[in-house]
This record gives C-alpha cells, sequence and structure tokens, in this order.
C-alpha cells in the first residue's frame, strides 16, 4: 500500500470513529430527556469537548493530506467529502448538546402524553436511525444506502409539521407545562435539522464515489 | 479552424513492435495539452509525430493521419524542414549548442540564411523575452550557453525553439531535470506562451500536468485510454486505469 493509500485509510477509520462518537451523543441525549436524567446530560456536555477537539483533528488531517500528498481523482474527492462530512457531524455533535442544555433547564420530567403527541420519541429514533444509515453508507462504500435517506429524512420534515399544532393542543389542555411543551418543540426543530446533517452526508458519500454532485436538486432526481 | 493538430487513427511501429495503436486525438489552437502515462506507453514516440523527429528511427513506420491546420504533414510534398519552422521542440535535456547565448538563440535562423543584423537583434530580444530569461542575460549575450545554470539553459532552448516564431510547441518532460523554481518558471512560461502557441507537453509529474493543462491525454501500452479536460481527469476519471495510474496505483 502506498504512503497515501495508508493516509487515507486512516483517516477513514477515525472518520468512523468520528460517526460513532457524534452517535453516542445523539443516543444519550435522547435517553437524558426521556429519563430526565441530568447526570447523563452533563456527561454529553463533558464530550461535546471531545467532538469539537476531534472535529479540528480531522480537519487537520485532511488539510495534511492535501498539502503533502497533492491527492486525486477519487482521493482527492474523498478527502473533500470528509471536510464537509466532519462538520456536518460536529453540527449533529452540537445539537444533541443543545438537547442536553434543555435536559438540565427542566424541572419535572417530560409528560408522557406530550412526548406521545410529538411523537418525541419516533423522531428520536429515525434520526438516529438515519445516522446510523449514513455511517454504514459511508463505511461500506454503499451509495444506494446513502440514497436510502433522502426518503427517511422525509418522516422527520412530516413530524416537524405536525408538532406545531401538537405542542398548541397540548399546552391548551396543560397549561401548566408550558415551559416543557416549548422546550420539546424546540428540540423536535432541532432533531429536524439532524436529519438535514445527514442528507449532507449521504451527498457527500454519493458524490465521493460516483463523483456526481447532488446539491440543490429535487428529492426525486436525487433519488435515482 | 480550432482544431490545431490532428491525429486519426494512428498507429506506429519500430519494426514488429506495435508501439502506438489506433490513436486519435485533436488539440485545440493556443491549448495546452499533457501527455501522461507510465515509461514506455509511448507519449515520446506520439509528440514526435507532430515534427517528424521519429522518421529517421530505423524501422520506423506509421499509419494512419497526422494534420497540422487541416493538412497531413507526412503529405510528399510537404518539406520537413518547413514542418519543423511552424512545430519547436524543447526536449528534456537542455541541449545548447557550444555558442554564444546569442547564437543559440539565432541558430534556426541562421542555418535558413538571415543575416540581417537588425532583424536578427529583434529575435534575440522578444524570444528571450519571451523565454523570461532577457532580464539574466541581456548583459551577457556574448557569453557561452554552456556558463548558464541547467534552468537558465532550458529557458534558453525554449527561446531558440520559438526563435523561428512556429504555431506549434511541443515539450518532453521540459522541466523534470530542473529545481523547483526553475520548474515553476518554465510553468509559468508554458501559460504565458499559449496565448501564442499550441503546446504538448510530455510530463511525469501529475501536479504539473495539473497545474498547466488544459486537457490531458493518458497513454498505456501504446493506447491512448482517456483524453479530457484536465480537471475531469484529475478530479473524475472515466477510465478505471487513468485512476489507477494518477492516484499511484499502478501495478
Ligand atoms: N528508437 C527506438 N527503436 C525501437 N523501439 C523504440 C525506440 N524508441 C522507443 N521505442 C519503444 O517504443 C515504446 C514507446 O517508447 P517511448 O519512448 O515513446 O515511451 P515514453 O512513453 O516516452 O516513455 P518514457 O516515459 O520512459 O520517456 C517503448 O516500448 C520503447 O521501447
Ligand atoms: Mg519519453
Amino acid at each position: 500500500m502506498s504512503h497515501l493509500e495508508v493516509e487515507i485509510k486512516n483517516l477513514k477509520s477515525e472518520m468512523l470513529e468520528m460517526f460513532l462518537l457524534v452517535k453516542s451523543q445523539l443516543e444519550k441525549s435522547k435517553e437524558s430527556l426521556v429519563r430526565l436524567d441530568k447526570d447523563l446530560a452533563r456527561e454529553v456536555l463533558v464530550n461535546e469537548k471531545r467532538v469539537n477537539g476531534f472535529e479540528l483533528k480531522l480537519d487537520r488531517d485532511c488539510e495534511n493530506i492535501i498539502a503533502l500528498f497533492n491527492p486525486v481523482a477519487i482521493d482527492l474527492r474523498f478527502v473533500l467529502a470528509c471536510m464537509k462530512i466532519n462538520s456536518n457531524l460536529e453540527r449533529i455533535g452540537d445539537i444533541a448538546e443543545g438537547i442536553c442544555q434543555f435536559v438540565l433547564n427542566i424541572k419535572l420530567e417530560p409528560e408522557k402524553k406530550l412526548l406521545e403527541v410529538t411523537r418525541m420519541l419516533e423522531m428520536y429514533d429515525t434520526s438516529i436511525l438515519i445516522l446510523k444509515e449514513v455511517t454504514e453508507a459511508f463505511d461500506k462504500e454503499d451509495t444506494g444506502l446513502a440514497r436510502s435517506v433522502f426518503k427517511k429524512d422525509e418522516i422527520l420534515d412530516e413530524i416537524n409539521l405536525n408538532a406545531n399544532q401538537a405542542v398548541a393542543d397540548f399546552i391548551r389542555n396543560n397549561p401548566d407545562r408550558i415551559n416543557q411543551s416549548l422546550y420539546m418543540l424546540s428540540a423536535i426543530r432541532k432533531l429536524e435539522r439532524v436529519g438535514d446533517q445527514c442528507k449532507n452526508i449521504a451527498e457527500e458519500i454519493i458524490f465521493y464515489i460516483e463523483a456526481k454532485v447532488l446539491k440543490h436538486k429535487s428529492k426525486e432526481q436525487k433519488q435515482e | 479552424m480550432s482544431q490545431k493538430l490532428e491525429a486519426k487513427n494512428v498507429n506506429v511501429f519500430y519494426d514488429q513492435t506495435h508501439v502506438i495503436k489506433n490513436v486519435n486525438l485533436s488539440v485545440k489552437a493556443n491549448s495546452v495539452a499533457a501527455f501522461i502515462g507510465p515509461s514506455g506507453c509511448g507519449k515520446s514516440t506520439f509528440l514526435r509525430l507532430y515534427n517528424r523527429m521519429n522518421d529517421l528511427i530505423e524501422g520506423f513506420r506509421k499509419e494512419g493521419e497526422v494534420l497540422l491546420d487541416g493538412k497531413d504533414i507526412y503529405a510528399k510534398d510537404l518539406r520537413v524542414e518547413d514542418l519543423r519552422k511552424k512545430v519547436g521542440m524543447v526536449f528534456q535535456k537542455p541541449n545548447p549548442f557550444p555558442k554564444s547565448i546569442y547564437e543559440n538563440v539565432i541558430y534556426g535562423l541562421r542555418i535558413r540564411g538571415v543575416n540581417n543584423k537588425k532583424l536578427l537583434d529583434e529575435t534575440v530580444e522578444r524570444s528571450l523575452r519571451q523565454a523570461a530569461l532577457w532580464e539574466e542575460v541581456k548583459d551577457n549575450l556574448k557569453k557561452s550557453a554552456l556558463a548558464l545554470s541547467g534552468g537558465q539553459q532550458q529557458r534558453l532552448c525554449i527561446a531558440r525553439a520559438i526563435a523561428t516564431e512556429p504555431s506549434v510547441l511541443l515539450m518532453d518532460e521540459p522541466a523534470s531535470a530542473l529545481d523547483p523554481i526553475s520548474s515553476s518558471k518554465i510553468e509559468e512560461l508554458i501559460y504565458e506562451l499559449k496565448t501564442q502557441y499550441t503546446i504538448i507537453i510530455v510530463t511525469h509529474n501529475m501536479q504539473q500536468a495539473g497545474r498547466v493543462s488544459d486537457t490531458t491525454a493518458f497513454f498505456y501500452l501504446g493506447e491512448l485510454v482517456e483524453y479530457d479536460t484536465t480537471k475531469k481527469i484529475f478530479m473524475n476519471p472515466s477510465d478505471v486505469r487513468t485512476q489507477d495510474y494518477i492516484t499511484g496505483r499502478f501495478g
């Protein structure tokens, strides 16, 4: 294996670590919200610093490969894709952190009913599943799997759209839970953005493997 | 006419060895084409077709057509000297003559019997300026060319090649024997020269091909595997052999 191939291989395995770290942050944020587990929320905040540090390191690695090895073709596309995916992952990390901040701010465990009407858990599970799928697509270089993300993201959009009405109705019936309800709505908004970040990641995966640029294309075109 | 050079179904043999296999390739006027590929794949042989430098090689045989400005350069009635006036060449190793800088530049004019002092002076200055060497040698034109550094010698050879005002410039690894600064001067020069010339450069340096050329041809075992814009070749080549070669994964 050439020196560049070794560097690319190392970059890929570090990227996978970053994927897993961010996924674990997202999963922990879910647990901490559902059980109002403030210790776990604090753990996520502490780990967020690791995510940020890891992002910087990966960015530097990508820059070094470009500066020292002048990669071309698929190697160049891979490194460019990693730089973007890296920043998408970091944002997902921010989202997990943001939700954990809510957890530290709210006083009572979220109402079962509120979780139910907002479809919060479904939202969470879908976004975690999407993140898992782009991770696997990245690992296995599977553009088919990457494409499947565009469809799943529609579920997140739909839940997000319904959430407004659901939260409004819930507040009407539970005026004492306004704060919590608003936090929940905010969390849903954030999770909707996890879907967007994952879509960006899927686009980058397809770009580096197939050299097709999908940005700014309609959904139907992307799924081709 | 936008295609300056065209090769149609070209095959080359050295005795029984088939070294260029049915190649079709066109180069647009005022563009730079880079030829890349592993050693022995036929880049230099193909390049030398354009100024008929292969003709003297024992056992050389060509099939197909090579056109300059739409005219067959292997036509019976064409004089090779006239062709070479239009198609200049620069080699890998700088090869100045053991003469003064001045005489080196006007060598081509001298052998054609040009003796007008004013014209020769003008040609020397113009060519050396174009080759980005004038400032360094203008006070020492009588000095021996062999006293110049390797990078300066190579720019002198470029000046010599353009003194006869060719329209095509062939360069076979012109910077491979040079240090990075001289090499980047040659690259700058190529960039400047393409406004006036059509340039073909053979290079083993992928980054150099990427930097200087508009189009890139990848040769492998005598075949033209892929010919496309340089951007396409280096970002997203169509053929896996091109990709393996430019990413250094070859064999
Ligand atoms: N004068 C010659 N007589 C016989 N065979 C030759 C001659 N010159 C080149 N060849 C053969 O023709 C093939 C192409 O050679 P050519 O010099 O064109 O390759 P190249 O791509 O320029 O290689 P390099 O990168 O090493 O300069 C090779 O197999 C070579 O051995
Ligand atoms: Mg050669």
